[in-house]
């Protein structure tokens, strides 16, 4: 039923964990499932240095928490804004159907934490 | 299955040894259709009338109160339907719970498309129907009470003699579906007081696709399906009778061994359950309190994911369920959880794990190594701790 890449994710979730001081956070609660992702990140020279989060969810919601984190890393903070749900399954080789809604946590958890982050800037 | 440790046993069984065997014969070498006159005809005759014998007397029934479905989502829609059809012009209302399995659930709503009136009883905490409500839903215009012997997400059995008691006195038809109870614990329909009764083979070590339907004598029931007179004419078309032999070994081998393994898989379960509770923190078993069928628990784990931990016991060969596998990947919480009125951290975090006849100490040995490393392992991932 879930990629090969999913497992995997699921299995060794990437960039686990929490950043001390970061420079941005956002937690995102899925109500219907009591799902939820804790997301931080460190900024250096306008690009994302470092993302970390916490996530307790389905399989789905862990392996795109991971995902998320490994694709932003890197990245401008325009260019992890334009980053959707659908480009982050599309990493995991696909999401069974009734799954997606569990890949928008991430994703949205980032973008809140840039602009917690940008909101936080003089 | 394999080299794997199969723990869900509620969703479907293993065919054992002795009912393939005794199947064989009947694919090829004793291959005539039962309806046929002729002698090969008349051997698979013979062994459908010995296993329609052999299941009515396992079930306290006579033979001729018998049908043989096609398993047990049949069995339920054939029960409802047909007697709700049969019935149609004494009453429009039916009477079922909350928590029974989709195959009535979704049977009862079609029924309320067709103008029926549907009462969903609630259940308690421990997921039993409530009697004093079941008499207050009891109308002039009642014409079945449904509800399950035994639960198939939680185990929880019902006291089906005494709601059986409740309906006949307000002169309604009782059915119960049994599919999961079979082979778990005494079923006996004069015990029960039921007038209809769905078991399948598939959850007692029988073959897949294959069960019957019990229909005391004088019950009316109008067949959902038309075609040749076969089963009374109520359930017309040629007998599985490879299915069917399956079926009756299963059954009668699964009652020979009842008294022994009901004990063992309650000490094995009841172990397992007494291991997470000291073990793990923050860990509720869902209807802890009997009456439960012997081999299932299910247990909710706050903080983490069922589905994951679900998969993370998959990945090191564990096969445990989140619910019912009907219910699996629609990725909502369980109905009959939600009945129990559970707190959304305990529905999300619900495992069942159940056990069978090939289940074994050592299985319960490794399931709790893998929980306790998994259910910590997924904590930190959630809460960072």
């Amino acid at each position: 039923m879930y990629s090969a890449a999913v497992r995997d994710h699921f299995a060794n979730p990437r960039n686990t964990g929490s950043i001390e001081q970061p420079d941005g956070q956002a937690r995102v609660d899925s109500p219907v499932h009591n799902d939820r992702v804790d997301l931080m990140i460190r900024v250096q020279d306008g690009r994302l240095a470092e993302i970390k989060y916490r996530v307790l969810g389905c399989v789905a919601a862990i392996a795109s928490s991971s995902m998320t984190s490994v694709l932003a890393t890197g990245l401008t903070l325009d260019e992890a804004l334009a980053l959707t749900p659908e480009q982050v399954a599309e990493a995991l080789g696909g999401l069974p159907e009734g799954k997606l809604a569990c890949s928008v946590l991430a994703p949205e958890a980032l973008r809140l934490a840039i602009a917690d982050y940008r909101a936080r800037q003089p | 299955m394999c080299d794997r440790i199969y723990l869900d046993h509620s969703a479907t069984t293993p065919l054992r040894p002795e009912a393939l065997e005794a199947m064989l014969p009947y694919f090829a070498d004793i291959a005539g259709n039962s309806s046929s006159l002729h002698a090969d005809g008349q051997r698979a005759k013979q062994a459908l009338d010995a296993a329609r014998e052999s299941v009515a007397e396992a079930l306290g029934a006579t033979p001729r109160e018998i049908l043989f479905t096609g398993g047990g989502t049949e069995g339920d829609n054939l029960a409802i339907l047909g007697v709700t059809e049969a019935l149609k012009q004494r009453g429009h209302h039916i009477i079922t719970s909350a928590i029974e399995h989709p195959a009535v659930l979704r049977t009862c709503e079609w029924l309320e498309t067709r103008g029926l009136e549907v009462t969903y009883l609630p259940v308690d905490a421990d997921g039993i129907v409530d009697l004093a409500t079941l008499r207050a839903s009891l109308r002039p215009d009642t014409v079945l009470v449904s509800i399950m012997l035994a639960n198939n997400e939680v185990g929880a059995v019902q006291p089906m003699a005494k709601i059986a008691d409740l309906a006949h006195q307000h002169g309604v038809l009782v059915h119960t579906d049994a599919v999961q109870a079979m082979g778990k614990m005494p079923v006996n329909v004069d015990h029960l007081g039921v007038d209809l009764l769905t078991l399948t083979a598939h959850k007692f070590c029988g073959p897949k696709g294959c069960g019957a339907l019990f229909v005391r004598k004088g019950t009316p029931l109008e067949p959902i399906t038309y075609g040749g007179h076969q089963e009374r004419s109520l359930r017309p078309g040629t007998q599985n009778i490879p299915g069917i032999v399956g079926l009756a070994t299963a059954l009668r081998l699964a009652i020979n061994e009842l008294p022994a393994q009901s004990t063992r898989l309650a000490a094995l379960r009841d172990r397992l359950q007494a291991t997470i509770l000291t073990s793990i923190p923050h860990v509720k078993v869902n209807c802890a309190a009997p009456p439960r069928l012997p081999n299932i628990l299910n247990v909710s784990f706050a903080e983490v994911d069922g589905e994951a931990l679900l998969m993370a016991l998959d990945m090191r060969g564990i096969s445990v369920s989140t619910g019912s596998a009907c219910a699996a990947g629609a990725n909502e919480p369980s109905h009959v959880l939600e009945a129990l009125g559970l707190a959304p951290e305990w529905l999300q975090g619900a495992i069942r794990i159940s056990l069978g006849r090939t289940t074994t100490n050592e299985d319960i040995d490794d399931v709790l190594a893998a929980l306790q490393q998994d259910v910590p392992r997924l904590r930190a991932l959630a809460t960072g701790a």
